[in-house]
């Protein structure tokens, strides 16, 4: 026998299920009175800093549908590649911007949308710089582990092909799954479950 | 936006200890119909944590209405309260290391003490309570303790197979200190029968880390004549500290 090394174990998951919106997003579920307001509902004041820009898309299952349950989150770094948390050295954030967006797809068409701003780059574990990219995070019923991917964005296609993580993505066919395509101010970006087009998600 | 700071002098710069993947449910569940359509083919892509995953919202105190933690009455009129068996749940977040987590924000929703929930998509016969909304919402003290109060949710039917019945439960939404630490999980209740007929609760693959979600009934934090308790901890993931590692520039 050896001494125990008393690690814990992480709580194991469970699907958010089709109530989700009850918990994360009390106002768009009619659940009015309990909270002023949906976290995460909105990004942006008008002394954000940055370009404002719209996200929108949908999470598609492996027969083609639209979901019409999940609950998307996203996480990003400020106009100047910040993070808005404690475990952010390097500087100090845009106190105007949290960097932190939930919304749920629409109930009736599945269509989700973010107003926020297009992030600063971020470095690499090694220091170069990544192209600036949105951690998004899906649950919905049926998804039994969050669902974590990123989107980068297609109008930097610099950045993008010097992307440390990008470039260690073995099939590289698959990368375009993570790049939202520009069109006016507004990006869009559909998350595939399964099939030609199932989007890369990370265990990170 | 957070109204506590990491101790100084402490480094918890390092990666999060990978997520044991082995544990959790698996994607694809066929005696849960839905994750059929809805589990992704290919392997998640496995990659050391940057900073995108290490940092996270941290929410303040300050957000917090008087009556957040209280299910019982956040949505009830004036002098009225939640029909059911009064009951609170209270606990620890800690990580990996055994450390607690504070300023970790919980969300919770559940169904009312009939098993019916307050959403446009239920539908099934039992009534809902004009006193329950069904959701609440508490950030963990310096220690990473929390509590809030409710009444004990019902079972109900659901669709899947044709006579599959949730256990009772509530649901956490947990936010720690980094994304990487983002987990939805579910409580379950002590002695609940149901508990090893569902198909969701049989998708954690080992019943003992099914257990880890089974919530005892604490008669010594139960208030006589008032509310039983039950304790439920929660675990997210630890992180490395960095006293031996070479800081890299821009980490
Ligand atoms: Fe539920």
């Amino acid at each position: 026998m050896v001494q125990p090394l008393n690690l814990l174990k992480e709580t194991p998951s469970q699907t958010a299920g089709p109530y989700v919106h009850i918990g994360l997003t009390a106002n768009y579920a009619e659940i009015k009175g309990i909270y002023p307001e949906d976290i995460g509902a909105v990004m942006l004041t008008d002394k954000t800093k940055g370009e404002r820009i719209k996200i929108t898309g949908r999470v598609i299952d492996g027969a083609g549908t639209p979901l019409r349950d999940p609950v998307i989150e996203i996480w990003q770094a400020d106009a100047n590649g910040l993070y808005n948390s404690p475990e952010e050295k390097r500087g100090k954030a845009d106190e105007n911007f949290l960097g932190f967006g939930r919304c749920a797809c629409d109930l009736e068409t599945g269509v989700y949308s973010f107003e926020t701003i297009k992030p600063g780059a971020v470095p690499f574990i090694d220091g170069r710089m990544m192209a600036p990219h949105i951690t998004f995070w899906v649950v919905a019923r049926g998804i039994n582990l969050g669902l974590h991917t990123r989107m980068y964005f297609g109008d930097e296609e610099e950045a993008n092909a010097s992307d440390p993580m990008l470039s260690r993505i073995e099939q590289q066919v698959r990368m375009p799954t993570l790049i939202a395509e520009r069109k006016g101010d507004t990006y869009h970006f559909d998350i595939h479950l399964q099939g030609d087009k199932e989007t890369i998600f990370f265990d990170i | 936006m957070s109204d506590f700071e990491n101790k100084p002098g402490v480094p918890e710069n390092g990666a999060f200890f990978p997520r044991d993947l082995e544990m959790h449910p698996p994607a694809f569940y066929p005696d849960y119909k839905t994750s059929v359509l809805r589990s992704p083919k290919h392997a998640r892509l496995s990659l050391n944590n940057t900073i995108s995953e290490m940092t996270g919202p941290v929410f303040g105190h300050n957000m917090l209405g008087e009556l957040d933690n209280d299910l019982i009455h956040n949505f009830a009129e004036a002098g009225q309260s939640a029909i059911g068996e009064r009951i609170i749940v209270y606990g620890k977040v800690l990580d990996e290391r055994g450390v607690g987590v504070p300023g970790a924000l919980l969300e919770v929703w559940q169904a009312n003490a009939g098993g019916r929930y307050r959403h446009k998509k239920e539908g099934y016969i039992a009534p809902l309570d004009p006193n329950f909304g069904g959701c609440g919402r508490v950030i963990t003290d310096e220690q990473g303790n929390y509590r809030f109060r409710t009444v004990k949710p019902g079972p109900y039917p659901w669709p899947n197979r044709v006579n599959d019945w949730r256990p009772s439960h509530i649901h956490f939404s947990i936010f720690g200190h980094a994304f990487a630490q983002r987990l939805i999980t579910q409580m379950y209740f002590e002695g609940d029968p149901l508990i090893w007929t569902c198909p969701i609760v049989a998708t954690i693959p080992d019943k003992r880390d099914i257990e880890r979600l089974v919530a005892p009934l604490d008669m010594a934090n139960t208030i006589p004549m008032d509310a039983r308790a039950y304790k439920f901890d929660i675990v997210l993931r630890g992180r490395r500290s960095t006293y031996f590692e070479n800081r890299r520039e821009g980490n």
